[in-house]
């Protein structure tokens, strides 16, 4: 076994760049959170917008919180990646571009076109509105999602690039000559290897996207251009998984970096690490069927396939990362302010959402939960509790205003809001879709309106803390920008 | 009931990821300076979690495969011949070929749509879902289910179809004809 000790990087400030990524979804994430408790007061009936409105802004929060965790996730990814490999400012600025008139298009469809078929546009429905929308509507909330997802090929296409400019080739980045070969300790870092698996399943997710996007927006002109819904369906739901879990597994890279600057104890690729990332890699793009569960004319091979997947994909997660996370902290002398603190609850919350989550992915189980709350109850706690948390810790980790600044009493109750709030609502979710509440539904019955109204107190949680950790990353985007030492050195540790 | 179960397996494992992160965060306050025998041991604790998940999830894997709702292996032990239920999906209806079936003789819903994707989710009288399949334009999906309670079971729509989504419910009768 290769010898692994802790080496100190420096640690750069954030470019302008970053920022203005992390800006954007501290910003947009707000928003998007303020809808979805919209969304929970209307089905809880605290108040009364409408049938109408529920299914526009429910549109509008998924395609806005997919998009803004890619950014986010894009954001984290770059900001540490630039260490090892030559990226291209100009590219990346320009996702960001596209990111902006994209969402100026899905938000135009929606607000003025009153589009509502859901981020998932599932075909054939965007050209079957029964008059709720126009085929103009349709086609800019569609083009919109082409504009971002094309934004999002370029940037992995320069991260591939640059990365196959320093490492040769993906199977070298992916440090498969350390794994199927003698390990000597110089395998990529874990920053470049998430990276590399990242690229290779988005390169794919994002042109399956974009090709079903491309058809059915034929589709939408030229009706005589069918596509078979149940190609369409697998299509939507390959591009729809690969790229929301790339945020996470773009996201969980703050963990990387961050936590071993803590800890001063090393997180490196390993034997088991790279072989963990080289089956994410395969079980990412292979794992969609799970979505297609109750579609039954589906081969049954290939449902069956995601039914073996879903249990083997929690393994990865809960024995290398989030156990890896375990190890590096325990009897670490690790001191806890807002960014460790993040950080740490962000790997509880990816590992414990993946408990309901491959549970669901059970095929009897689904074929009584599938699309009940079960299933925003699972996703909600491994992405707001966990994606979401990376973000705010590697905020936090960015603003530190010295290496010693201690955290204000409001920011500690922000945590404990958020964490609290955030396992509240998840929970919510998760026990009415026990009950059999149905998902997406504007209207809920009396009896499931206690779930509802639990939910709504703990999102308005989650989003008064939210405020907060958004407000001090503006508040300190100054520090954010400078090259210092940010990590507190652990209690105990040799200097 | 099913729902029960993957509740409370949920709340458990969840709760033993929290124990775990609970623990090590109890126990992160003094510093042990040389990792390498922490690392060593905490490999070997790995070793045996690894292999406890592969004992315990992989039977259940496999075990929930023996009884899957696609073939016609479900309530195909009950008496009698199915009873045909053709049901349709629509903007924003169910249209279904009857309304009435038997108790405790298999029941085959032939389930499809007439325009965009449904679900089809049969609740009981308690308004639990014990049954669903996707409504597809294009496609037939087939449930058979053994009703074993007299009562009104209700159709709801599982999956997102538009403005009147929620309100696209069916009542079926089970009890004697």
């Amino acid at each position: 076994m290769a010898n692994y000790t802790y080496e100190h990087t420096p640690d750069r400030g954030a470019t302008a760049y970053v920022l203005a990524y992390l800006g954007t979804a501290g910003a947009v994430l707000l928003l998007m959170m303020l809808v979805g408790l919209l969304m929970r007061l209307e089905q809880a009936q605290i108040i009364g917008m409408g049938a109408n409105w529920f299914y526009e802004l429910m549109t509008l929060h998924g395609a806005g919180m997919v998009g803004i965790a890619g950014i986010a996730g894009a954001a984290v990814m770059w900001h540490f990646l630039r260490q090892y490999v030559d990226l291209s400012p100009g590219i990346f600025m320009a996702n960001l571009a596209l990111f902006l008139v994209g969402v100026v298009m899905i938000i135009g469809s929606i607000v003025f076109g009153h589009f509502h078929a859901a981020w998932t546009f599932l075909y054939p429905m965007p050209s079957k509105s029964m008059g709720m929308w126009s085929q103009e509507a349709a086609a800019l909330f569609m083009g919109g999602l082409l504009v971002i997802g094309v934004g999002f090929l370029l940037l992995h296409l320069d991260i591939a690039r640059a990365i196959i400019a320093r490492y040769g080739n993906f199977a070298r980045a992916l440090g498969w000559p350390q794994l199927f070969g003698h390990d000597d300790g110089n395998a990529p870092p874990p920053t470049v290897v998430a990276s590399t698996m990242v690229t290779i399943v988005n390169i794919v997710g994002l042109v399956v996207g974009a090709s079903i996007l491309t058809m059915m927006l034929v589709n939408l002109y030229m009706p005589g251009f069918d596509i078979d819904p149940m190609l369409a369906k697998g299509m939507i739901y390959f591009f729809g998984h690969v790229f929301i879990n790339a945020t996470i597994y773009m996201a969980v890279i703050a963990v990387y970096e961050i936590l071993p600057r803590y800890t001063q104890r090393p997180w490196k690729s390993n034997k088991v690490f790279l072989a963990s990332w080289t089956a994410s890699t395969l079980m990412v793009m292979f794992i969609f069927p799970h979505h297609l569960l109750m579609d039954f004319a589906f081969p049954q091979w290939m449902l069956i396939m995601g039914h073996v997947i879903g249990y083997l994909n929690t393994v990865p997660i809960l024995m290398v990362t989030g156990y890896g996370a375990l190890m590096i902290v325990f009897r670490s002398g690790v001191r806890w302010d807002m960014a460790s603190r993040l950080l740490f609850l962000s790997l509880f919350g990816w590992a414990a959402g993946a408990m309901p989550a491959f549970i669901d992915g059970t095929i009897t189980v689904n074929y009584v939960m599938h699309n009940t709350l079960w299933v925003p109850g699972h996703f909600h706690t491994y992405l707001l509790l966990g994606m979401v948390a990376m973000v705010f810790g590697f905020m936090y980790y960015l603003g530190r205003p010295t290496q010693h600044a201690p955290d204000s009493w409001l920011d500690r109750a922000a945590f404990w809001g958020f964490s609290t709030g955030a396992l509240g609502f998840t929970l919510s979710f998760l026990y009415a879709g026990k009950e059999s509440v149905a998902r997406r539904y504007a209207v809920h019955l009396p009896e499931w309106l206690p779930y509802d109204r639990i939910g709504s107190f703990c999102a308005a949680l989650v989003i008064a803390s939210a405020l907060l950790f958004v407000g001090r990353f503006f508040s300190r985007l100054g520090a954010a920008g400078r090259d210092y030492p940010r990590a507190p050195l652990a209690q105990g540790a040799a200097a | 009931m099913m729902q029960e179960i993957a509740w409370q397996l949920s709340l458990v494992l969840m709760t033993l990821v929290a124990f775990g992160f609970g623990f090590v965060a109890i126990n992160s306050g003094v510093r042990e300076e040389d990792y390498t025998p922490l690392q060593k041991r905490a490999y070997r604790i790995r070793s045996k979690l690894f292999w406890t998940l592969v004992a315990v999830l992989g039977p259940v894997m496999i075990y929930t495969l023996l009884d899957l709702p696609y073939g016609a292996t479900r309530a195909g032990n009950k008496a009698g011949p199915a009873q045909v239920v053709e049901a349709t999906g629509h903007q924003w209806r169910w249209e279904l070929s009857r309304d009435r079936v038997v108790k405790d003789q298999p029941v085959e819903f032939r389930v499809t749509s007439a325009d965009i994707n449904h679900g089809f989710g049969i609740y009981d009288a308690d308004m639990h879902l014990v049954a669903q399949t996707q409504a597809m334009p294009g496609y037939t999906n087939t449930i058979r289910h053994t009703f074993t309670a007299d009562g009104t079971y209700r159709i709801l729509c599982m999956e997102y179809c538009g403005i009147a989504h929620h309100n696209m419910m069916a009542e079926i009768k089970v009890g004697s004809l």
